[in-house]
């Protein structure tokens, strides 16, 4: 039998699924042994155990100066700038994506100014938000929205272009105007492909939210992150880490959750990402 | 009275003919099949109808009204592919016309008018046999099914003129015939005018009250493109209110207009002209 078609049964799939994971596990603890056989204080690889007991320190014990769960508090911090961010991204890449979809005379006034828009790189642009918004929090807010808009703009352009034209026709020999178009149309299609395109900017949202944090911040997990660095804090690290990939699957597995439920015609045919 | 007035109408994109000197004129209740070989224009024709897209030189006029610069309520239209709305149930995407018309702002019905709307899409469905599916997606109906919606809901805001793009040309042989009946119904019925394009000459002799034939009458061998087609056969089939007509009646015409087509083919460019004819 070809390779290209053997497929795994039920066992062996979860078999297979894990794997990964448990040989990186399985790496890091051998690391980790091989290191502190040579130096018992080694911090660039910590023991599991001690990893483990400072995560479950870092999720209950409240800080001794601040007395605040320190965990808590930065992922507070940083899931609000994320919320803010993408939101506010969202707005913007549907109003415009819209505008340059269905449109003629707006595609021509801003697609190509977008498209050169997107090609400033986010990051060289923080120092000057810092200056203009100040070290608090509307710069990075403004500099993951800055950061991921373009694309949603033009991503979701593109997918109003993808409505066929024969829909649009038939739509006006309903009688619709643009307006009803625009809302009873375009923009229910163009919600599921919204969702998408944010599941995909979700990746580049967290690297801008990131950013800001390590330059300035008072909390938050990119914050944190670099603030133990100094002190070579392996320990915190990677369970921050570790907690910021969770985060991003959860919301990733709640978006792809939300647009089966609330867009059902959408997923009729067994497209699954 | 005539439903569509055509006079001299020319077509041509990048200064390259398509159609030249089209002149038509169809009266009212008439059942227009528009045949021709691929890339006579006959689907630019219908375009220019739906005025999707406009003529280069001459007027398109519907009933006494001016020429249209748009698409709109006055004629309504069901294309191969892609004519109904994906993300509304079938009740819903017979409700959208209604909502088009009552609720410029919102687009939405609510309260009273909501419930007439939906009696009356409930009403349509069951005529048209889709009541059975009336909460499902459009895309888990079988491919007659959306064909049939699609006509229904072009219906909705009762166009002067109904235009058919090959509506049929995706389907089965058996659904096919089983959509003739279902459309020749629907026209006798309501007495509006239908053009429909289609690339099968049976089909456009059996529901026809009138078959034109798009075709290039002059040709030039070393410039293919110099000149546009035009109707160079226009056949009245008579009236087809009540029975289907005997095919047998008009297999002289059938011949002219196949023969045409073949004709047309076998001088495209890479044409074969001992291809067997169907």
């Amino acid at each position: 039998m070809r390779w290209i078609n053997r497929r795994p049964g039920r066992p062996l799939l979860f078999v297979l699924a894990a794997l990964p994971f448990v040989l990186t596990l399985l790496a890091y603890v051998v690391g980790s042994d091989i290191r502190r056989t040579a130096n018992p204080n080694d911090k660039l690889l910590p023991a599991l155990e001690k990893v483990i007991d400072r995560a479950q320190a870092l999720a209950s014990e409240p800080d001794r100066r601040s007395g605040e769960v320190l965990l808590w508090k930065d992922t507070a911090a940083s899931l609000q700038r994320l919320a803010i961010g993408v939101t506010c991204a969202a707005t913007i890449g549907v109003a415009f994506g819209l505008l340059i979809g269905l449109f003629p005379l707006a595609r021509s006034t801003l697609a190509s100014y977008v498209a050169v828009l997107s090609l400033i790189p986010p990051l060289a642009l923080l120092p000057v938000l810092f200056l203009v918004f100040g070290l608090g929090e509307t710069a990075k807010i403004v500099l993951i929205a800055v950061g991921i808009t373009p694309f949603l703009i033009r991503d979701l352009g593109q997918r109003v272009l993808e409505i066929p034209l024969e829909q649009l026709v038939k739509a006006q020999t309903l009688g619709a105007s643009s307006w009803q178009i625009v809302t009873r149309v375009a923009l229910p299609q163009l919600a599921p492909r919204l969702i998408q395109a944010v599941r995909l900017s979700l990746g580049p949202a967290w690297l801008f939210l990131i950013a800001s944090e390590a330059i300035a911040a008072q909390a938050g997990l990119g914050y944190r992150i670099f603030l133990v660095r100094r002190y070579l804090a392996m320990d915190i690290i990677i369970p921050y880490v570790l907690w910021i990939t969770v985060l991003a699957f959860l919301i990733d597995w709640s978006l792809r959750l939300t647009s089966r439920r609330a867009f059902r015609w959408a997923h009729v045919e067994g497209e699954s990402l | 009275m005539s439903a569509v007035t055509v006079r001299d109408v020319f077509k041509s994109y990048a200064g390259a003919p398509v159609l030249e000197r089209v002149n038509l004129e169809v009266a009212d209740g008439d059942f227009c099949a528009i045949v021709g070989a691929s890339g006579c224009g006959k689907s630019t024709f219908l375009r220019m109808l739906l005025a999707q897209e406009l003529p280069t030189r001459g007027r398109i006029h519907i009933g006494e009204a001016r020429p249209a610069r748009e698409p709109g309520p006055d004629r309504g239209v069901v294309f191969q592919r892609y004519s109904v709305f994906p993300h509304l149930s079938v009740r819903d995407n017979l409700i959208l016309p209604v909502s088009f018309r009552d609720a410029p702002i919102l687009g939405r019905l609510f309260g009273s008018a909501l419930r007439k709307a939906e009696a009356e899409a409930t009403a349509t469905l069951e005529r048209v046999g889709l009541a059975h599916v009336a909460d499902a997606w459009p895309s888990q109906l079988s491919g007659g099914m959306q064909q049939r919606l699609a006509i229904a809901q072009a219906l909705v805001r009762r166009p002067r003129v109904l235009l058919l793009d090959e509506p049929f040309g995706a389907l089965d042989p058996g659904t096919r015939l089983s959509m003739h009946d279902f459309l020749l119904d629907l026209w006798r019925e309501s007495g509006m005018t239908i053009f429909m394009v289609s690339h099968d000459l049976s089909e456009a002799f059996k529901l026809g009250t009138r078959v034109v034939v798009f075709d290039k009458p002059r040709w030039d061998p070393q410039d293919p493109s110099r000149y546009g087609a035009t109707i160079t056969h226009d056949f009245r089939l008579g009236d087809k209110k009540g029975e289907t007509s005997n095919d047998q009646t008009h297999e002289p015409d059938r011949e002219t207009a196949a023969a045409a087509i073949r004709d047309a083919d076998a001088a495209r460019p890479g044409g074969n002209p001992t291809a067997p004819s169907s």
